[in-house]
């Protein structure tokens, strides 16, 4: 069902870390989590990431490819396997074990 | 909620017809409309099933389009494990009256990291009823969530608000739920849908299974309290209500001869009334079972169907029982004519037996059908239930202008009291009776009841000989002296 959107885009470009964040809306959690996301993400992968943030109030059909219950929610599409952070991703120590960039302790 | 809607409930509840055969009886019509109901019940109950009769129906018969949110099952495998009841979810889909969302959330795929709620779920819910326009939404089972979401208080919450705001989206909504130890649901979900709640039950008692379905709740209306039996039958749930018929059948003006002559003249000189339900009631040995087979191998010989279920007997005994009074049946049976099917009533319960019937007389589409005898039943049920079950069966055989024979077995002192529950229910009651005249036995027969035509008041002698049955006067006026015991 879940299959890694365009192949091309992420062969063409150096960064392989496809990140998608699902909101709805500007609500305070999903800033919050759009601004912990790129922190992280400067902290950790610099230069080899890509987010895409997924507004469902303005498309509401893409929730259901991704299976979005939680907003908000952060998909890893890539690297493989998918994994799904959901919450504002103000702990970041979570946020790192659910990226899978440190072991869980 | 606005002060319209509130207006409107005062004057009168709107349902939404769920469309399951008994279901709308016992409800008054059926679900309330534009709020959620939740039902609940252990594994296998028939959750499941039933929200998606709910949607099915009300996108097929309702033009009420419905969104089907499915959290243990995908599409394929419901479309799947409906299609045996007939139901095409497939074209429903392509119709655009119905949508499946399967919703798959895996507990070691997800990561919680802080503030969240339940907005995507809430997204999805409401793109998928505004696309088709959905007036009905089933939510199977939501309970899911809590194995996957280890937020407790955030999903509670959640829920909640999903519950009220399906309220203000005005769907009427099927909520299911896994049965609680104790209490109605696992997780307390009761405690937020306040409108309706509907409890299925699958019990066993005395190796006996049964389902079963109580309406717990039902907010601002009158419904029946009882437990209501149900099936799971080829079409679907079934919940057998007494009245779920009710009495609209045609009733045809045709004739049917009993197949004894003599008797044919008893009923004002044509027989039974085709499609009408026939007792026949005696103690053991006065003849049930001859005059069930007189009657069934005349209906043969005319070229009908007959099939006829036997609780006593098997197929082999009662063919060698009927050579003996002259009557062949199994010329019959090889014809095709006439099928036995032999069950004991104890090999499982008044539900099941009822579901058989159904479908053999579905299948087999027979002219008349036999039960002999209906009081072997009460071993299975108690005397509600049976006539529950009776009711059902003749009113399904009514609306299908079949003309039913029972027979039934009665106590010596108390000729009739075991059939007097149904005998409300029968239009031509004959009794059969073990005379002591002259110390002699003679078997008696006379015509109870018969509705609808004129028919005699005598008591006539009944004898079964090697030639058949033959009816004649009673001999009342024997040869007194010489047998007189002292």
């Amino acid at each position: 069902m879940e299959k890694s959107k365009p192949r091309a885009r992420t062969r063409r470009a150096e960064k392989n870390w496809e990140l998608r964040l699902y909101v709805a809306g500007q609500t305070p959690k999903s800033l919050t989590a759009f601004a912990n996301l790129k922190k992280i993400c400067e902290e950790h992968l610099a230069g080899q990431y890509h987010i895409e943030v997924i507004d469902l109030l303005k498309k509401p059909q893409l929730a259901s490819g991704d299976q979005i219950l939680a907003i908000p929610t952060l998909v890893r599409k890539l690297p493989e396997p998918i994994r799904k952070i959901i919450g504002d991703l103000s702990d970041t120590e979570r946020v790192l074990v659910g990226l899978n960039l440190r072991e869980q302790k | 909620m606005t002060p319209a809607k509130q207006n409107k409930q005062v004057k009168l509840l709107p349902k939404s017809p769920t469309g399951i055969p008994g279901m709308d009886e016992i409800t008054g019509g059926g679900l309330p409309k534009g709020r959620p109901t939740l039902v609940a019940g252990s594994a296998g109950c028939g959750k499941t099933l039933f929200a998606i009769e709910f949607l099915v129906n009300g996108a097929i018969q309702y033009n009420e389009p419905g969104v089907f949110m499915a959290f243990e099952e995908n599409a394929e495998e419901l479309a799947q494990n409906v299609a045996s009841l007939g139901f095409d979810l497939k074209e429903l889909i392509k119709q655009k009256k119905l949508i499946i969302d399967y919703v798959r959330i895996e507990r070691a795929e997800i990561q919680e990291t802080g503030e969240y709620d339940l907005e995507g779920l809430f997204i999805r819910l409401g793109h998928a009823i505004d696309t088709i326009g959905a007036k009905r939404v089933a939510l199977d089972t939501v309970e899911v969530l809590f194995s996957a979401l280890p937020n407790r208080g955030i999903l509670r919450a959640e829920l909640q608000r999903l519950f009220r705001w399906l309220k203000d989206k005005g769907v009427s909504a099927v909520i299911t739920a896994e049965r609680g130890d104790g209490t109605v649901t696992r997780f307390g979900l009761e405690e937020y849908v306040a409108d309706c709640v509907i409890l299925l039950d699958h019990r066993v008692t005395e190796q006996m299974s049964t389902r079963r379905l109580r309406i717990v709740k039902y907010r601002g209306t009158v419904h029946g309290t009882n437990e209501y039996p149900f099936l799971i039958t080829k079409d679907g749930i079934s919940v057998l209500p007494i009245t779920s018929i009710g009495l609209n059948h045609k009733a045809p003006a045709g004739r049917v001869p009993t197949g004894i002559k003599e008797l044919d003249d008893m009923l004002g000189g044509k027989g039974y009334y085709r499609g009408s339900s026939i007792l026949l009631s005696g103690t053991a040995g006065t003849g049930k079972s001859s005059l069930a087979a007189a009657f069934v191998d005349a209906a043969c010989q005319r070229g009908e169907r007959c099939l006829y279920f036997s609780f006593e007997e098997s197929t082999e005994q009662i063919i060698r029982n009927m050579r003996s009074i002259g009557i062949d049946l199994s010329p019959l049976v090889k014809k095709g004519l006439l099928q036995f099917h032999v069950a004991r009533p104890t090999l499982y319960g008044l539900e099941m037996h009822l579901v058989t019937m159904h479908e053999l007389i579905k299948q087999n589409k027979p002219d008349i059908v036999v039960l002999d005898p209906i009081t072997d039943f009460f071993a299975v049920g108690s005397h509600a239930e049976v006539k529950a079950v009776l009711t059902r069966i003749i009113d399904f055989l009514k609306a299908n202008q079949i003309t039913a024979l029972f027979s039934s077995y009665t106590e010596e002192d108390t000729p009739n009291e075991s059939v007097v529950g149904v005998s409300s229910l029968i239009d031509t009651w004959i009794s059969l009776r073990n005379l002591e005249n002259h110390g002699e036995r003679q078997r008696g027969l006379f015509i109870l009841k018969s509705r609808g035509m004129a028919h005699s008041n005598q008591i006539r002698s009944f004898e079964l000989t090697n030639d058949g049955i033959k009816i004649g006067a009673l001999d009342l006026a024997g040869p007194r002296t010489a047998l007189n015991p002292a």
